[in-house]
């Protein structure tokens, strides 16, 4: 039958189309879990409005990377998703709650009025919170490794809860907030815009240093990891990725300061695609740290070529339409309203 | 003790009960969403602006349903993993390729265009909006497609081989999308969507009429849902009948259960009502018609048919819940036929929009829909069991290694949310419903607020405190 093992090295490409989607979900549910953090904090109602419009059209379309990721994960690796899925079971769990809770608050609030607006409020803001906690926590769980036996996950239930996790779990609410409040400055102007830069540059600083202890444990934590950054000559390939880290803080500090409203945005965007790389770069190749590999896991080659046509035939489609959508709504979102 | 519970059934309670949540979402938004192109194809050419005005009021209920029908399918796409983990990795090369393309075939198509078609009407034109429309509701059909395909193969599995290390793998993909069974399941899911969404339009639109309200609205409505009750209620128990005799084929062991026969007969009784006991092996306090299920299974009088003895005990699906969820679609689909024939008949007599009685059996009929579809899960799920791939991975073999406790919270928690956001949810709708098409108010995309204002309302902005 249909086979383009052959030909292709398809779990490698696989691997990287997968950690591609996990990636685009970070970034793009990344900035409106953000907005949902930072969404009670917001000085007045009609900020809260403008900041709920800004994201409302683009939700759906962000989670759904989400969707592709997990599906992405069942369809080439099934092996992979069967086992880490039992394993970080409650806070996959929880996530999914968060993200019911923030997902329908979108339809809810405006529907609502007084008191329980403000519950949808608040649904928003705990859904999202929790929601991206939980990946935090599931990120953490993942790069300190998983217990398997023979196809199965052999771990504990609280094996995903430990100091470390936590401290992943604060990371990634500091790291979204941050593209959430980025993005609020580029889509909104006036008294919201002036809160939004301020959260962003409290909230950068906190990001650096949660970069910063990733960085450091992460090797301390592992000695392969430790071996693959700081031997001679890994080291002086790899040694760009935290310096353009470095550069971006710098640049972005400096453009928050100074005013720009679309910078931050995507400097932002960059922080998070060196922290990946870096991360990935780590846990390479392991799909199931340290016991899977991404080979061991890999479907039948049939499988991986069936999906790998309708992917490449299909993504760049996708990529095209998502972006149409953005163009539409694109510029300030209260100038949006007068029609 | 809570962890002594059975950790298979207990995941299978989850699955049953977040996995017939869902589907109440779909089985509304796929017919609401082809309603709707329907609807603005009708106000683009007509420039009629009660279309619009219906336009706009279901557009909102669309909306919320889907919000409600995408966070719950987001649920579905991880428990496979969480849940039935044995079961992905035996079944993932077979399966996963199929749920793969649903999520880039039709989830991006539907989740991108789904904001152009709520917020989008000044953005871009009336055709572009129109465009959106039309691409959501094949969004909702080409996901019905691959997500139906993919329970048709668990159903009626073929085109795959099993290997020497419990793995299924695919040896013909055209076999395994197209299975025996997923015509006639897709277009019997398809039609009971649109069968659910015309019976909902049609009960408010009687709601509407009874209370002369939005008259000149409730007109098209009524008419356009009793079109479909007309025309599609007797195509859909044919479909219904294809698909039965498509499962004789195929999996007759769940046929026995529908029919209640546990011993083969020739001439076979059709049981109108009774009460399958798995443990007395009979069908009690049965009301019987002669020879009818030989005649309606074999087209012959004395054709014979299967009991469910013919199976090893533990091969048998539990045959009271699938007796009676079968009983109970079909006789729904049967007052639907009624009410489509009374429809007809009460058009003849230019009586159909001002006949009282008519319009309280509408407004009865408005969850039919949903019951029917929940029911014909039911049939559909429960008697293939004991397998999760009929004839190749059981059920009890499929389980993850979660442990009882962590699948009670877990269960519990989706309870308590789903009943809470569907409580939330379906009070909104209601809402919605009370408002009617029409209001004169500005509406800012689909969601009912007030215009914000144009100009960076600053003094509101400085006001307005939060808590
Ligand atoms: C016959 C139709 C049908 C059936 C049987 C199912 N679904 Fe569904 N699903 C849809 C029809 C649909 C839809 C019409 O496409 C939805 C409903 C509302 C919506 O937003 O899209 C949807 C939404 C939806 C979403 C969210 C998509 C998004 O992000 O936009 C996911 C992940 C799933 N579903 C997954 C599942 C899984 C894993 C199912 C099986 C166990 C399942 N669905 C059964
Ligand atoms: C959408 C409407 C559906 C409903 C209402 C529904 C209902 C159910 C019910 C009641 C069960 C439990 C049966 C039992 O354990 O006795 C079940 C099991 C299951 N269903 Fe469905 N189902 C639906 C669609 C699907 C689809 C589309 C798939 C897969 C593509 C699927 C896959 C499964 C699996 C994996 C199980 C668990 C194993 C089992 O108990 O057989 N279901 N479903
Ligand atoms: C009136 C005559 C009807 C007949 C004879 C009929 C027959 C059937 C049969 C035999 C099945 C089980 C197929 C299998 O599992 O192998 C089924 C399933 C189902 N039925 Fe019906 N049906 C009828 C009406 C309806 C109506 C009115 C609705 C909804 C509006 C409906 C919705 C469903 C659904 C959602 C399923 C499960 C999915 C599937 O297997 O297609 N049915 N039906």
């Amino acid at each position: 039958m249909f086979n383009l093992g052959e030909l292709l090295d398809l779990p490698l490409i696989w691997y990287g189309l997968i950690a591609t989607a996990i990636f685009l979900y970070v970034l793009l549910d990344g900035f409106d879990l953000g907005v949902g953090i930072l969404f009670p904090f917001a000085p007045s109602d009609s900020c809260r409005d403008r900041m709920m419009n800004s994201v409302a059209p683009f939700w759906d379309g962000n989670e759904t990377w989400l969707v592709l990721g997990g599906g992405g994960l069942f369809a080439a690796f099934p092996l992979a998703y069967a086992i880490i899925m039992p394993a970080l079971y409650m806070p996959i769990i929880l996530m999914l709650l968060g993200l019911i809770f923030r997902g329908v608050a979108f339809e809810f609030r405006f529907k609502a009025t007084g008191r329980s607006r403000r519950f949808w409020d608040y649904s928003f803001h705990f859904g999202s919170l929790v929601a991206t906690f939980m990946q935090g926590m599931v990120l953490g769980a993942f790069v300190q490794g998983i217990k398997v036996q023979g196809r199965s996950f052999a771990g504990g239930a609280f094996d995903w809860l430990d100091a470390y996790t936590v401290m992943v779990g604060m990371a990634l609410v500091f790291g979204y907030a941050l593209l959430g409040a980025t993005w609020v400055i580029m889509k909104t102007d006036g008294i919201t815009q002036d809160w939004a830069r301020k959260c962003a540059q409290y909230v950068l600083g906190y990001v650096a240093i949660f970069i910063g202890i990733v960085s450091i444990s992460m090797p301390v934590m592992n000695a392969d990891v430790k071996r693959l950054w700081f031997s001679i000559p890994n080291i002086f390939y790899l040694l760009p990725i935290p310096l353009a880290t470095l550069v971006m803080f710098v640049l972005n500090w400096r453009n928050l300061h100074k005013g720009d409203e679309y910078s931050p945005f995507f400097l932002s965007m960059g922080i998070f695609l060196t922290g990946y790389l870096g991360l990935g770069i780590s846990v390479f190749p392991w799909l199931v740290p340290f016991a899977v590999s991404f080979r061991q896991a890999a479907a039948a080659p049939e499988s991986q070529s069936l999906l790998l046509v309708g992917t490449v035939v299909l993504l760049p489609v996708i990529l095209g339409y998502v972006a149409y959508c953005y163009y539409i709504f694109r510029g300030k979102t209260s100038d949006e309203a007068h029609y | 003790m809570i962890a002594t519970f059975d950790p298979v059934l207990l995941a299978r309670i989850q699955f049953a009960f977040t996995v017939s949540f869902h589907i109440i979402f779909p089985s509304f938004t796929i017919g609401l969403a082809s309603w709707l192109v329907v609807l603005e194809w009708r106000w683009l050419s007509t420039h009629n602006p009660v279309y619009e005005e219906v336009y706009r009021m279901w557009v909102k209920i669309f909306a919320v349903t889907f919000g409600m029908g995408v966070v719950s399918g987001v649920v579905m796409s991880f428990q496979f993993g969480t849940n039935w983990s044995v079961f992905a990795d035996r079944a993932g090369n077979v399966l996963g390729p199929l749920l793969g393309y649903e999520v880039l075939t039709a989830f991006f198509l539907e989740a991108s265009f789904l904001g152009v078609m709520l917020f989008g009407w000044n953005r871009v034109g009336p055709k572009m909006h129109f465009a959106a429309t039309l691409i959501v509701a094949v969004g909702t059909l080409a996901s019905a497609f691959w997500i139906l395909s993919a329970n048709s193969w668990m159903q009626t599995p073929q085109g795959f081989r099993a290997g020497s290390d419990g793995l299924l793998y695919p040896t013909n993909w055209i076999k395994v999308i197209f299975n025996p069974s997923f015509p006639y399941r897709f277009f019997h899911m398809v039609t009971a969507s649109y069968l659910t969404t015309a019976f909902v339009v049609g009960g408010i639109a009687a709601y509407y009429l009874r209370h002369n309200r939005h008259v000149k609205h409730a007109r098209v409505m009524l008419g356009m849902a009793m079109i479909m009750a007309i025309f599609v209620t007797p195509f859909q128990a044919v479909l219904g009948d294809m698909h039965g005799l498509n499962t004789l084929k195929h999996q007759p062991a769940k046929i026995a259960a529908i029919e209640g026969i546990w011993n083969t007969e020739k001439g076979a009784a059709l049981r109108l009502f009774g009460w399958p006991d798995q443990a007395e092996e009979k069908t009690k306090y049965a009301l019987e018609i002669p020879k009818l299920s030989s005649l309606i299974l074999t087209h012959s009088l004395n054709g014979e048919v299967k009991g469910l003895k013919e199976w090893p005990k533990d091969d048998r699906p539990p045959a009271v819940w699938v007796f009676w969820a079968f009983r109970i679609m079909v006789g729904l689909g049967i007052l639907m036929i009624f009410t489509g024939v009374t429809a007809a008949v009460l058009f003849f007599r230019k009586q159909l929009f001002n006949t009282s009685w008519f319009q309280r059996w509408c407004m009865a009929m408005t969850p039919a829909g949903f019951a029917a579809v929940l029911a014909g899960w039911f049939v559909t799920e429960i008697g293939r069991q004991p397998y999760v791939v009929y004839g190749a991975v059981r059920t009890s073999k499929a389980v993850s290694p979660v442990i009882g406790s962590q699948l009670t919270m877990s269960l519990l928690a989706f309870i308590f949310t789903y009943v809470f956001i569907f409580g939330a949810g379906s009070y909104y709708i209601v809402r919605l419903i009370g408002k009617g098409p029409g209001d004169s108010e500005k509406a800012y995309g689909a969601h009912g607020v007030k215009e914000p204002p144009l100009f960076t309302d600053s003094a509101s902005e400085k006001g307005g405190k939060h808590v």
